[in-house]
């Protein structure tokens, strides 16, 4: 039993109870106690939604490090990340969820989608995403769920079902599930780059928020999520994975230093559209970015984005964390927690400039109020319960399924094998 | 005494205009509008019209007059923008809809579908003209006295259809959903102008087919005085500013 699984378990708990008033309010009043609305419509759940779809790209396309390109040193962590992936997309998926005006008519987007717009084509590789993260995910934790099941007890009974009846563990059985696991995650490489890519899009097309309206929008989504999932993943080898900062001391590293490297793809970014927007005089393009800098917001972004996110854990990864786990562990953790500040400003200067100069004076009424967004009571604990839900969900699935343990001796001989058939 | 014989046949005959309209085959139609802001004085009869037609709730505008103070002491002014849905011919906001609950009517008009919109306020984020606003669910006057007015659950009757309103409990569209000026469509189908029209105290406003050169709106809509809001982003708007 690991001790830091229960925690993480019991933190979630407490966050389900902190939240319940929120979600009550929220399903029997509906939006009517939200600090959104027309003038700001996206707000911070549409920031955490953008912030969790990120984590589940960004460890998901690490886990294809392993599982497509056959880097031994992740390998670990493998079905960590898969599972990870899974929690953060049903948290995301959650967070949009609630921000419907009309939740129960979701599946709508399933049912009579129109392409030309960009949420639609993401609900649909959101979808194919959670087949194939459910499929991989099977799939890399099968040959310990067959060893599993052989005992007695509840455990061993769910491991039972979850086998599916697939109960060969025959080398060439497992030799089918590394190969087809090997497909399935390249197929999501490509998968995942153009959903994400698809989110950055969904800001990127509208015309109506300069900010937002750039090619290199998308990018820095990506990016960015190549980061934060990247950091997420790291401080859960470091910190949840049984012996992270001892026997997995290696892999917590060079997780650190791939950190590193995405973490300095994104400062180069962020430097590169805070410059060019700073330069002129566009006040579409330069409020927003004049604001995050120096407006009464400015704690996100010099705190929480610049410094915990990314600029704090780049000095820590390059110095102290080349040799030490722990202090690459930290860096990641500061770093996967400040991505949110990072998020918050990548969302919210769109809506810094009014579409009409003056609109903002032009009407007074509740939900038509132009001027700072602070997030209701109501959102908070929202945002606190389906953070509970994620917490929760993460420590059941660490519990339960076998997502720490080693490749057994079979999968590396099989994959060892597929290598030399290669 | 000439304003007022001005306004009764500016009014009587954008009426007969509209009629005959009406006879030609939808496709054919190009609703559109031209605002003088020359006569425009800064009144809001057109937003509280807007208001009392539609029957819309706190926070749900289709009209709005933008006002601005401009110049320097001694030489102060005020600048009055009225701004209804622009009618876009290139609406940014039907695009990104991802459900096709907002659609753009063969005859100009920008609708959405209560029955279809999933609340998720995409267009209201794309529309560069803030011309779009979200039903929260508020009423004028929950918890503001003993009972809810009767105004308050008053139906509304956007494009023709009685909506109710649901004070308590789970909402019922138009609650929870984008919604928007639609010219008066449920007026508009029964040969009648628009709420805002026929109110403006200043025959401010211009509205009839674009595509008929004999109405009164394509005669204004052709002066060399006319302009659009924001024309560089290609939206292509139905409504023109007389200056």
């Amino acid at each position: 039993m690991n001790w830091r699984v229960i925690g993480i378990g019991i933190l979630g708990i407490v966050l389900l109870a902190v939240g319940t008033p929120g979600i009550a309010d929220r399903l029997i009043h509906g939006h009517a106690n939200a600090g959104y609305g027309t003038p700001i419509p996206w707000a911070m759940w549409v920031v955490l939604y953008v912030y969790f779809i990120g984590l589940s790209a960004g460890s998901f396309l690490i886990s294809s490090l392993i599982y497509v390109f056959g880097v031994k040193r992740f390998e670990a962590v493998g079905r960590m990340a898969l599972f990870t992936a899974l929690v953060c997309l049903m948290t995301s998926l959650l967070f949009i969820a609630l921000d419907l005006g009309h939740t129960e008519r979701a599946a709508l987007v399933l049912t009579r989608p129109s392409f030309s717009s960009p949420l639609a084509w993401i609900v649909w590789l959101y979808t194919i995403y959670f087949i194939l993260l459910l499929a991989e995910t099977w799939l890399a934790i099968r040959s310990s769920l067959v060893e599993g099941s052989n005992g007695k007890g509840l455990k061993a009974f769910l491991y039972g079902i979850l086998t599916f009846g697939v109960r060969d563990l025959s080398e060439k059985s497992l030799l089918r599930d590394r190969n087809l696991l090997k497909i399935l995650a390249t197929i999501g490489v490509p998968l995942a780059i153009v959903f994400h890519g698809g989110v950055g899009s969904v800001f990127a097309v509208t015309i109506a928020r300069a900010y937002w309206y750039t090619g290199l929008f998308p990018i820095m989504f990506l990016v960015s999520a190549l980061a934060s999932g990247g950091a997420l993943l790291t401080t859960i080898a470091a910190f949840v994975m049984p012996n992270g900062l001892t026997k997995h001391k290696d892999l917590v590293i060079g997780l650190g230093q791939l950190l590193a490297m995405l973490l300095f793809a994104d400062v180069l970014m962020e430097i590169a559209e805070i410059l060019v927007s700073l330069y002129g005089t566009v006040p579409a393009h330069f409020i927003p970015i004049y604001d995050q800098l120096f407006g009464p917001n400015w704690y996100i972004f010099w705190i929480m984005g610049a410094g915990f996110a990314l600029l704090l854990p780049l000095i820590l990864l390059t110095t102290v964390g080349r040799r030490s786990a722990l202090w690459t562990g930290l860096a990641a953790l500061v770093s996967a927690v400040g991505f949110v500040g990072v998020r918050w400003n990548i969302i919210m200067p769109g809506f810094a400039v009014e579409e009409l100069p003056g609109i903002g004076q032009a009407f007074f009424e509740p939900s038509w109020m132009y001027g700072p967004y602070v997030p209701t009571s109501m959102e908070w604990l929202v945002a606190t319960f389906l953070i509970g839900v994620a917490l929760v969900v993460f420590a059941l699935g660490s519990w339960v399924l076998p997502l720490g343990a080693e490749p057994n001796v079979h999968e590396h001989q099989a994959a060892f094998k597929a290598g030399a058939v290669e | 005494m000439q304003l007022a014989v001005t306004t009764e046949n500016t009014l009587l005959r954008m009426q007969a205009d509209l009629r005959r309209t009406l006879q030609k085959p939808l496709p054919e139609r190009h609703w559109g509008m031209v605002i003088d802001l020359k006569k425009c004085v800064g009144c809001n009869a057109c937003t509280v019209a807007c208001k009392v037609e539609n029957n819309t709730p706190p926070g749900v505008t289709y009209n709005i007059v933008i006002e601005e103070e401009i110049g320097r002491y001694p030489n102060v002014t005020r600048r009055f923008l009225p701004r209804p849905c622009l009618q876009c011919q290139q609406p940014p906001c039907t695009r990104v809809c991802p459900v096709n609950a907002t659609y753009k009517r063969p005859d100009g008009v920008v609708v959405v579908d209560y029955e279809v919109c999933i609340g998720c306020r995409y267009c209201l984020v794309a529309c560069p003209y803030g011309a779009r606003s979200s039903d929260f669910g508020h009423f004028y006057t929950t918890g503001q006295t003993p009972t809810v007015a009767e105004y308050d659950l008053s139906p509304s009757y956007d494009y023709g259809r009685e909506w109710r309103r649901n004070p308590e409990g789970p909402h019922n569209s138009p609650q929870g959903n984008a919604r928007k000026c639609h010219f008066c469509l449920h007026r508009l189908d029964n040969g009648m102008l628009p709420a805002c029209i026929t109110t403006c105290i200043g025959a401010a406003r211009y509205f009839g087919d674009l595509n008929d050169p004999q109405s009164l709106v394509a005669q204004q809509a052709a002066s060399p005085h006319v302009m659009r809001l924001k024309e560089e982003l290609g939206t292509e708007p139905s409504v023109y500013y007389l200056l």
